[in-house]
C-alpha cells in the first residue's frame, strides 16, 4: 500500500499489491517511487562484473562532447519507458545496457539487425571456445 | 505554465521568479513524457532553501533537443508533514529537492 | 552560477585525475555461462569499435578511471574540513573550489554540495528518480543505494531506514533527506568524534566511512575496531 494518502483510493483491486500501480501520465511513472514500499534493504555488497563497468564506460563515452550521440536525460527517458515489472525485476546495468542498446537505434547509429547478428556471431565466438553463452535475447 | 512572479527581491544575475524563503507549492499536473519532478512532492507546499543557478530543462534534454532556454534550479525544503499523511518522525524532520522553476507555483 | 552546458548533467564526466592510478587486473570475462546482457554488452561494443564510434582504448581507459575511484578521497576532503575550519567554510560555500584545492577536479561536473551534520541536523542522501550519487568523490555507488527499497522508502520513513543501518537518531535531532532530483550531487559532512583532537588528517580519514558520507552511518568512533553507530555523535 503506498504510504501517501493522496494515492490510497487507487488500485484497490490487487489486494497482493504493495504498492499501486504505475501507470506513467496518470500517476506515477515507473520509476518514481519514492515513498512507496519495497521492503527491507538488501545490504550486500558486490563487486561490479566487466560487462557493467564496459556499459557504464560506452554510456560516457557516447554522451561526450566528442560524440554526443545521447544525453544521461536520453537515457534516463528510455530506462523510464520500461514496463513496471520489467523494471522491478531487472538489474541497474540491465536496465543502462538495454538503454544504451534502443538509443543507438533511435539515433540511428545501429539497427536492429545488425545488434542481432553481432550477438549471434558473440555466441558462436564463445561456443567455439568452450563457452556456453545465454540464447535468449534482450527485450526492446 | 509558467509560475506567476510573486513580489519578492530576485538574485539579478539569476534572474529567478523565487528568493530563499519564499513559500512555494510544486504545481499538479499531468506529465506528458521525462520528468525530474517527483510524484510524491507534486501539489506539496515548501520553502525555497537556495537558488542555484541555471540548468537545460531535462524535459527537452531527454527528447535530443538542446533543453534551451535554460531554467532556474531551486532547493526545496519540505515539512516531512507536509508530504505524507502519516510520517512516523518528529515534526523537525524535513525532506529537500531540486525542483526547476517551471514546477513551481508561489504561495500568496 | 552560471548556464550550464549540455555535458554537466552527471558526475560521470572523463577526464579527472584521481589518487590511485593503478586498477585491479580485470578478468576477461566472469565465470560460468555468458548471459544474454554479457553478450549484448560485447556485441555493441565490437559494433561501437568496427563502426569507429569510440575505440577498445577508450572504454579500457575509463574502466580504469572507475576504479580509480573510491571513498578514499571523500575521506580525505572530510578529514580536511574536521581539521581545517576555513576550508570547511570553503568546501559548504563553494565545493568546485575547495576541491580543487586538494588537487580534485570535478570539471564538468554540473554542482557538487556538500551537506554538514551538527548536534541538531543528520543529513541523509537519496535519488528516488534513480540512483544519482556523487561519484567523483565516492567510486561507484553500493547496490543498496540503486535499490527500490532504499530509493522508495528513504524519502518517507527515513528514521527507519537509518535503524535498519543501525543508526538511531534523538528525536531532537532533525533528520534532513536530500533527493538528488536534478542537476546537483550531495556528500554529507559528518560530524568529526570526539577524543580525536590531536589527530592527523591521515588518522582522521580512517575514521570516515563511505556510508558515513552518504548518511546512513556515523564515522568510526577512535579506538574501536568497529563503529559505534548506536547513538548519535551529540
Amino acid at each position: 500500500m503506498g504510504r501517501d494518502g493522496a494515492e490510497g483510493n487507487q488500485q484497490m483491486s490487487e489486494p497482493e499489491r504493495k504498492n499501486m500501480l504505475r501507470q506513467g501520465a496518470k500517476g506515477r511513472a515507473v520509476h518514481d517511487i519514492g515513498g512507496l514500499e519495497f521492503g527491507p534493504i538488501d545490504r550486500s555488497e558486490h563487486d561490479l562484473a566487466l560487462w557493467e563497468k564496459r556499459t557504464d564506460a560506452m554510456l560516457i563515452l557516447l554522451r561526450d562532447n566528442k560524440r554526443r550521440v545521447l544525453s544521461v536525460d536520453a537515457h534516463r527517458r528510455m530506462i523510464e519507458s520500461y514496463g513496471e515489472q520489467e523494471y522491478d525485476r531487472t538489474t541497474y546495468y540491465e536496465k543502462w545496457l538495454r538503454s544504451v542498446r534502443n538509443l543507438l537505434v533511435e539515433q540511428d547509429v545501429l539497427t536492429r539487425e545488425e545488434i542481432e547478428a553481432k550477438m549471434a556471431e558473440v555466441r558462436a565466438k564463445h561456443a567455439k571456445a568452450g563457452r556456453k553463452a545465454a540464447k535468449e535475447t534482450v527485450p526492446w | 505554465m509558467v509560475s506567476k512572479r510573486p513580489h519578492t527581491r530576485k538574485p539579478a544575475a539569476l534572474s529567478g521568479a523565487f528568493a530563499p524563503g519564499d513559500p512555494v507549492r510544486v504545481a499538479k499536473r499531468p506529465v506528458l513524457g521525462h520528468c525530474r519532478t517527483p510524484w510524491y512532492l507534486r501539489g506539496k507546499p515548501g520553502v525555497v532553501a537556495a537558488v542555484y543557478g541555471r540548468f537545460r530543462n531535462p524535459e527537452q534534454l531527454a527528447y535530443h533537443k538542446p533543453g534551451l532556454p535554460a531554467l532556474v534550479l531551486y532547493k526545496v525544503r519540505f515539512a516531512q508533514g507536509d508530504l505524507w499523511g502519516r510520517y512516523a518522525g518528529p515534526a523537525g524532520d524535513h525532506l529537500e529537492a531540486d525542483i526547476y522553476e517551471h514546477w513551481l507555483e508561489p504561495i500568496t | 552560477m552560471h548556464d550550464h552546458d549540455h555535458d554537466d548533467h552527471d558526475d560521470d564526466d572523463h577526464g579527472h585525475g584521481h589518487a590511485h592510478p593503478h586498477a585491479p587486473p580485470q578478468k576477461d570475462h566472469d565465470a560460468g555461462p555468458a548471459g544474454a546482457y554479457e553478450v549484448l554488452e560485447e556485441a555493441i561494443r565490437s559494433l561501437l569499435i568496427e563502426k569507429g564510434v569510440l575505440t577498445g582504448q577508450e572504454i579500457a581507459a575509463q574502466v580504469d578511471l572507475m576504479d580509480s575511484r573510491s571513498p578514499a578521497l571523500g575521506a580525505k576532503v572530510v578529514a580536511r574540513a574536521w581539521a581545517d575550519p576555513a576550508f570547511k567554510r570553503r568546501l559548504l560555500k563553494d565545493a568546485r573550489a575547495a576541491l580543487a584545492e586538494l588537487g580534485i577536479d570535478i570539471g564538468t561536473l554540473a554542482e557538487f554540495r556538500t551537506v554538514e551534520n551538527t548536534a541538531k541536523v543528520h543529513n541523509v542522501i537519496v535519488c528516488t528518480l534513480c540512483s544519482c550519487y556523487p561519484k567523483m568523490l565516492l567510486g561507484v555507488p553500493p547496490a543498496w543505494y540503486k535499490s527500490l527499497a532504499y530509493r522508495s522508502r528513504t524519502v518517507v520513513d527515513p528514521r527507519g531506514v537509518l535503524a535498519e543501518f543501525g543508526v538511531e537518531l534523538p528525536k531532537g535531532v532533525e533528520v534532513r533527506v536530500h533527493d538528488s532530483t536534478a542537476d546537483l550531487r550531495y556528500i554529507v559532512l559528518p560530524m568529526r568524534p570526539k577524543g580525536t583532537r590531536d589527530w592527523s588528517e591521515e588518522q582522521l580519514a580512517a575514521l570516515v566511512t563511505r556510508d558515513s558520507m552518504i548518511g546512513t552511518a556515523l564515522p568510526a568512533a577512535p579506538g574501536k575496531r568497529t563503529p559505534s553507530r548506536k547513538k548519535a555523535a551529540a
